[in-house]
């Protein structure tokens, strides 16, 4: 992986002196380990994801950084080979508890792919399907729900006029952002973004960027990325993870600017990856 | 040189050179196939010139009067060595098959004839050739009309028009009788076994219910009353029916009298021209495809089997499709991959491979017999010994063909199913919705024109499908369709007639082979059209879908 820009170039924004420790922790993790097999994927985690902040997942392929997104909404349950120790909690609730239901946990932590993955509808129908599942079935209450998701991400101009065509219809970029639309329309606690901008162009990706920006006034969210200037440019909070153990935790423009960790420094500065 | 021809090699041409041929000689075989089957099916329903030959016969002169329809050439050794005595030194002799008709004066329709023994050949414009219900063909020349018996005085040049006139009549009554012995009688004996089952019902119970059996008694009055005032009414017709008859010279100046009931078609095809055959063309073919078959299926039509093989394939489609994607679903997105599964699926592909007599068997081991005499036993127990679902039938042959045609619809909607991408069910998944929910809402719909695919593979395939169905239902010929106006109007335990079956029937178990012949030909073509309109609508069905459901191409 090629970094190319230098770290000072970096913006520093208003909340940079915030620590973590006054933050309102949305999720926890408590010696979290994960287990492919007999392979060990993630080592005893300890990390506080602040409330109502975006936190950024850094670091080179197969760090874990994805594993450990997707372990946030259970999605790693689809896995066979997948055993687990430590805990998780949303809001002091174990994710992993037994009485916890699946369905319900991924409604309050939504998910958006690297890829655009809108299902084969109307764009209506996407947006709405979150909804249908809940058992929404007021005309007029999904028809504002969808407006008002869609407008959330800044996608409402685009596509109020052309709601019953197809989604993949769509561009790349417009397709993300439906996604996107798609999950807040639930109204989740969490937003989980794994890499949403990697597989789009600079335009859309400024545009995602924006609206992740503008996410955080409402939700938790969660960004895992392999572009280190959209961390900075992003995130209130930069985890670095290294062959899946959770090096260095902190404000996004301290990490960037003064890690205490060498590999942190090693990582930010390009000497691997 | 070497390094030149290397490259020829090299660049691919030879290779390409060889798909080109491969896919050409597979698309002239089928073309030529298709071609060979119209030309000498379709060719049956053009009317043909009547030809009158003098012919020497064993040193008499004959005159014969027949269509031409097979010219060949016979090495003239051969038919010297069959007794034929020949004054000429040809090497081959062209030698035709004479359709000469009038079966029930020759005793057979067909006489073979050598062109250096006809003396004079003619183009008799007066021949007229009668479609009759019975006997086949008559060919001859019209002499005058018989009412009840005493000649008609019509001026010879009205005779014609006159007699179209009375067949007219005659075919309206026809319609008439046919009316009431298929449908009113039909239908009061329908209601009459019915009485007689209940009737046995009540007798098989033990109990005694004199009023029961009364009101019975009562119904069965009432119907027969029914029967003698049709039966009455039908005496009426057949008298009108038969009133007309036509006075026919054949050759040598012979006469014979036929009954105009039994004509259905009259016809004069050497005063036709081109656009009146091309009328005829499609009268007959029309008749063909809608008329009931005649003469141990030798003539008339085949609309009970058009009707059967569509039923019986509909009804497969209704009976496999459920039953395959629920397989599907089960092995692909809920089993646990290992063994088991592994086991299954291969289990399943070569189920495909097995033969499908074998099928037949098995349907009438364990669906007639088994199933099928057990269901007897339990719900009709009135009926015994005549079996209802104990014997071959439509349900039984969907139900075989089905089992026939699972395994496609099981391996298309897996290889459907394993396409949907992953990222698609966790964008489901992560918006809360249950795995179940998930493969409702998303997977089962993106997967469906793979499922349309099995199911138009299954079609091709039991469509066609003949061995096992001469166990489990398909007959020479069922009295009534498997579908009617009697309640409860689908008639599953019924026989019922196939295209595939009547092919083989017609082609190889008729008395009359050589006549049948050309309805080989139109019968495969049919069946060929049958099968590939029903093939059109599947993929309709299925293009229509994917379009719906078009994914994501990069």
């Amino acid at each position: 992986m090629a970094i190319n820009t230098p770290v000072s170039d970096q913006v520093f924004r208003g909340n940079e002196s915030k620590k973590i420790e006054d933050e309102e922790v949305c999720m926890q993790c408590n010696d979290f380990s994960l287990f492919y097999g007999e392979k060990q994927a993630l080592f005893y985690i300890n990390m506080n994801i602040p409330s109502e902040r975006v936190t950024a997942f850094i670091g080179p392929s197969g760090c874990g950084k994805s594993t450990l997104l997707r372990c946030m909404n259970r999605m790693n349950d689809l896995v066979d080979s997948v055993t687990l120790r430590g805990e998780l909690l949303l809001r002091g609730e174990d994710v992993y508890d037994r009485s916890v239901n699946v369905t319900d946990l991924r409604r309050r932590v939504g998910m958006v792919f690297q890829k655009p993955n809108p299902f084969p509808k109307s764009i209506f129908e996407n947006v709405a399907y979150g909804l249908r599942l809940q058992g929404v079935s007021n005309k007029r209450e999904i028809e504002d729900r969808v407006e008002w998701s869609l407008k959330r991400a800044a996608l409402w101009d685009e596509v109020g006029n052309r709601l019953q065509e197809n989604a993949f219809a769509l561009s790349g970029g417009q397709q993300q952002r439906l996604v996107i639309a798609r999950a807040i329309a639930i109204q989740p606690e969490v937003l989980l973004l794994d890499e949403p901008a990697s597989a789009l162009d600079p335009i859309s990706t400024l545009k995602i960027e924006e609206l992740i920006f503008e996410l955080k006034s409402r939700y938790t969210v969660v960004i895992v990325t392999h572009n280190m200037q959209q961390a900075a440019r992003v995130s209130d909070y930069t985890a670095f993870l290294y062959l899946g153990e959770l090096i260095e935790f902190d404000a996004t423009d301290r990490l960037f600017t003064n890690p205490t960790e060498k590999k942190t420094e090693d990582y930010i500065t390009g000497r691997y990856g | 040189m070497n390094t030149e021809k290397l490259g020829f090699f090299k660049s691919g041409t030879p290779w390409v050179w060889l798909n080109a041929g491969a896919v050409s000689i597979s698309m002239i075989m089928v073309v030529g196939l298709l071609i060979l089957i119209a030309v000498r099916g379709l060719g049956h329903f053009w009317p043909k010139t009547i030809w009158e030959i003098d012919y020497l016969e064993g040193g008499n002169q004959v005159v014969l009067l027949g269509e031409r329809s097979k010219i060949e050439a016979v090495s003239a050794k051969q038919l010297v060595a069959s007794g034929l005595h020949l004054d000429f030194e040809e090497e081959f002799v062209e030698r035709t098959l004479l359709k000469v008709g009038n079966r029930d004066m020759y005793g057979v329709d067909f006489k073979l004839i050598v062109k250096p023994a006809e003396i004079e050949v003619r183009k008799p414009v007066d021949a007229i050739v009668f479609e009759r219900t019975q006997w086949g063909n008559f060919y001859g020349f019209l002499q005058s009309i018989n009412e009840n018996g005493s000649t008609l005085a019509v001026k010879p040049e009205m005779l014609w028009s006159e007699l179209q006139e009375r067949l007219k009549r005659v075919d309206e009554l026809r319609d008439e009788i046919h009316e009431i012995e298929k449908f009113d009688i039909g239908k009061i004996n329908y209601k009459l076994e019915k009485l007689r089952l209940s009737e046995r019902s009540i007798e098989l119970s033990g109990i005694q219910d004199a009023e029961a059996i009364a009101e019975i008694a009562a119904q069965r009055k009432v119907l027969d009353d029914e029967y003698e005032v049709l039966k009455g009414k039908l005496g009426k017709l057949y008298v009108a029916i038969s009133r007309d008859q036509a006075l026919m010279t054949i050759q040598n100046g012979q006469e014979k009298l036929i009954k105009l009931a039994g004509v259905i078609k009259a016809s004069k095809p050497n005063a036709m021209g081109v656009g009146t055959k091309l009328i005829h063309y499609f009268v007959n073919l029309k008749n063909f495809v809608s008329d009931d078959p005649r003469e141990a299926n030798t003539e008339g039509g085949i609309f009970p089997a058009i009707f059967g093989t569509v039923m019986m394939v509909l009804l497969m489609s209704v009976i496999v499709t459920p039953f395959g994607v629920i397989a599907a679903i089960y092995l692909r997105e809920y089993a646990k991959q290992g063994f088991v599964t592994r086991l299954v699926r291969i289990s399943v592909n070569n189920l495909a491979g097995v033969p499908s007599i074998v099928y037949g068997v098995f349907g009438l081991g364990f669906f007639v017999y088994f199933l099928g005499g057990n269901i007897d036993q339990l719900f009709y127990p009135e009926a015994l010994p005549s079996p209802t679902f104990g014997s071959g039938g439509l349900l039984w042959a969907s139900l075989t063909l089905a089992l026939l045609t699972l395994p496609v619809v099981i391996v298309a909607t897996e290889e459907g199913l394993a396409r949907i991408p992953r990222s698609v069910r966790e964008g489901s998944l992560a918006l809360g919705a249950t795995k179940a929910e998930t493969l409702w809402r998303t997977v089962i719909p993106m997967a469906s024109p793979a499922m349309m695919t099995g199911l138009i593979l299954a079609v091709a395939r039991a469509a066609g499908e003949v061995a096992p169905l001469m166990l489990v239902g398909a007959v020479k010929l069922a009295p009534s369709l498997p579908l009617d106006l009697n309640a409860p109007f689908l008639h599953l335990e019924r026989k019922f007639m196939h295209l595939g079956f009547h092919i083989y029937d017609v082609g190889f178990q008729s008395p009359n082979v050589e006549a049948a012949r050309p309805l080989v030909y139109a019968t495969a073509l049919i069946l060929v059209v049958v099968i590939v309109l029903l093939n059109l609508s599947a993929i309709y069905i299925r293009n229509h879908l994917r379009e719906k459901y078009r994914t994501m191409e990069h």
